[in-house]
């Protein structure tokens, strides 16, 4: 009875402990203070830089993220359908997407910049890019795997090709979309941040790790690394909360 | 076309109980099945097997495993297309008639984002029907059957029982000319099994509906047809067509009444023949 209350504080001891370990590191200077501020530091770091540069970078990573997701997930979700729903179609793109779903990414930034410019054009299509394809296999996947019975149901009761597909496959494949989308908003918040770092970038949660690390700020980079990890960490759950709230019947 | 030597003929009066009113007389075949031929690779399971399915009854179909219960009741009911011949209701086509069908598996059939009530209601949305007329017309049926069931649920918050009680609705709610189910209850426990033939029994003297119902369980075909369809191995010929003359309502009495014993007796006999002639 005891244990259970305390279940959901059971995260809290993996940060209080990872906390104690930094604080203990930090305050014996087991590792050169340059390279690892205190928690303090960084804290305050985190806080001030939120109030400011930092908060303006993280909204226009934000920005970014959810512009190339939403991109992707525009053009990925139909694709996805479309191709799920002709197994011959599928087949056939198969390979192409399976290659260009394995290809790295930040492989295509140079071919991007030709294309778009240094602008922010190019970390949206890059991200949006790899975002898509990820989105793109996930609903194809679901709407292949949609339950053959429950396919048959609405087939027997004399339902149309056309409501099959809207009244049943696709809401087959809603769960399948969701891990889809939550793996797309993963990967275009690692293209984002990277395309940040190094594509003649003035903004960002990316470049603001980049330009506090080449100014040896530790505590910002600290605080900006906990920012990108924490937006990463956010999105994810968000996308949680979404399809538990429209996939309510998802693994019953 | 010449009729196999197997085929069931059903000029002979069937003795109709007393207690099922709604029942008409047998006078003419609802369903004619002629010539109907399937093979899966190299197994043949059907050659030109006839049989006629007589109106406003619950026909049973039983057999050794393998032989094609289902396959025949998915093939009349269109999952599975014949490799050849006929299958007639009232002389129409599957496509201009109406039916149900009840799967064994109600998790995968019934659609789970959407509430009982809607589940029930669907086929009449596929068949164009205003929402307002479905929802009069699930809650008709609902009154008419006396189900006492919350309807608000989603199915994956109900028994198993009570979830193909659900599918059941579902394919009763078109008001279909013949109801098919293919072993729709051996996904659930004894008890509630036992319960689910009482709720069958019931749909069936309420509507009278056509009903054809494949069952592995010989004690629940006997127990819920008004004829069990034995069929042989693969590929199957009707072995025989086994009238049960027990009155409905049925109950657990009935099980062990000396007449329903012996028709269970009967159908075993005819099974273990069918098993061994392999």
């Amino acid at each position: 009875m005891r244990a259970k209350a305390l279940k959901p504080l059971l995260p809290a001891i993996g940060v209080a402990g990872l906390i104690a370990v930094w604080s203990l590191v930090s305050w014996q200077q087991w590792v050169d203070p340059v390279l690892l501020p205190s928690p303090i530091e960084t804290g305050k770091a985190l806080w001030t830089g939120m109030g400011g540069a930092l908060g303006f970078d993280f909204v226009k990573t934000v920005y970014r993220t959810a512009a190339s997701t939403a991109i992707a997930a525009v053009m990925g979700i139909p694709l996805g359908i479309l191709l799920g729903s002709s197994e011959l179609l599928y087949r056939s793109l198969e390979f192409v997407i399976d290659f260009f779903r394995s290809t790295p990414a930040s492989a295509m930034f140079p071919l991007f910049l030709v294309l778009f410019g240094v602008g922010d054009e190019t970390k949206i299509s890059v991200a949006a890019f790899g975002a898509i394809l990820v989105i793109l296999f996930n609903v194809a996947y679901g709407v292949m795997n949609a339950r053959k019975t429950r396919l048959l149901a609405a087939k027997v009761m004399g339902a149309s090709r056309l409501r099959v597909l809207f009244d049943v496959m696709l809401l087959e494949s809603l769960p399948q979309t969701f891990v889809g989308l939550r793996n797309g908003v993963s990967l275009a918040l690692v293209i984002i941040v990277v395309a940040e770092m190094f594509i003649g970038s003035q903004d960002g949660l990316g470049h603001s790790v980049f330009e506090a690390q080449q100014l040896f700020d530790m505590p910002r980079m600290y605080a900006a690394i906990f920012a990108a990890g924490a937006l990463g960490y956010g999105l994810n759950l968000l996308f949680l909360v979404v399809e538990r709230r429209f996939v309510h019947w998802a693994g019953k | 076309m010449s009729a196999a030597p197997e085929a069931v003929r059903l000029h002979t009066p069937a003795p109709s109980p007393p207690t099922t009113p709604t029942k008409k007389p047998a006078s003419r075949p609802h369903v004619t099945i002629r010539g109907l031929s399937k093979r899966f690779d190299s197994t043949v399971i059907y050659d030109r097997f006839d049989l006629d399915i007589p109106r406003g009854e619950l026909i049973s179909v039983f057999g050794p495993n393998g032989c094609g219960k289902s396959t025949l009741i998915n093939m009349v009911a269109g999952l599975i297309p014949p490799d050849a011949g006929q299958i007639l209701f009232d002389g129409m086509r599957l496509d201009e008639i109406k039916f149900g069908y009840v799967f064994q598996n109600y998790r995968e059939a019934l659609f789970p984002w959407l509430r009982a009530f809607d589940n029930i209601a669907y086929p009449l949305k596929v068949m164009q029907v205003s929402p307002a007329e479905r929802r009069a017309r699930t809650e008709k049926l609902v009154v008419h059957l006396g189900v006492k069931l919350d309807l608000n649920l989603y199915p994956y918050q109900m028994s198993g029982g009570q979830q193909q009680l659900v599918s059941i609705m579902r394919a009763l709610v078109v008001e279909p000319e013949i109801l098919f189910l293919d072993e729709p209850f051996s996904a659930l426990d004894y008890e509630m099994t036992l319960f689910m033939r009482e709720q069958l029994q019931r749909i069936f003297m309420e509507t009278g509906t056509t009903t054809v119902l494949v069952s592995h369980d010989l004690e629940e075909a006997v127990f819920l047809a008004d004829r069990v369809l034995l069929l042989s191995r693969h590929p199957a010929r009707v072995a025989d067509f086994t009238p049960v003359t027990a009155p409905r309502p049925r109950t657990d009495a009935t099980l062990s009444e000396p007449e329903f014993v012996g028709t269970k007796a009967h159908c075993l006999d005819v099974f273990q023949r069918e098993v061994r002639r392999a």
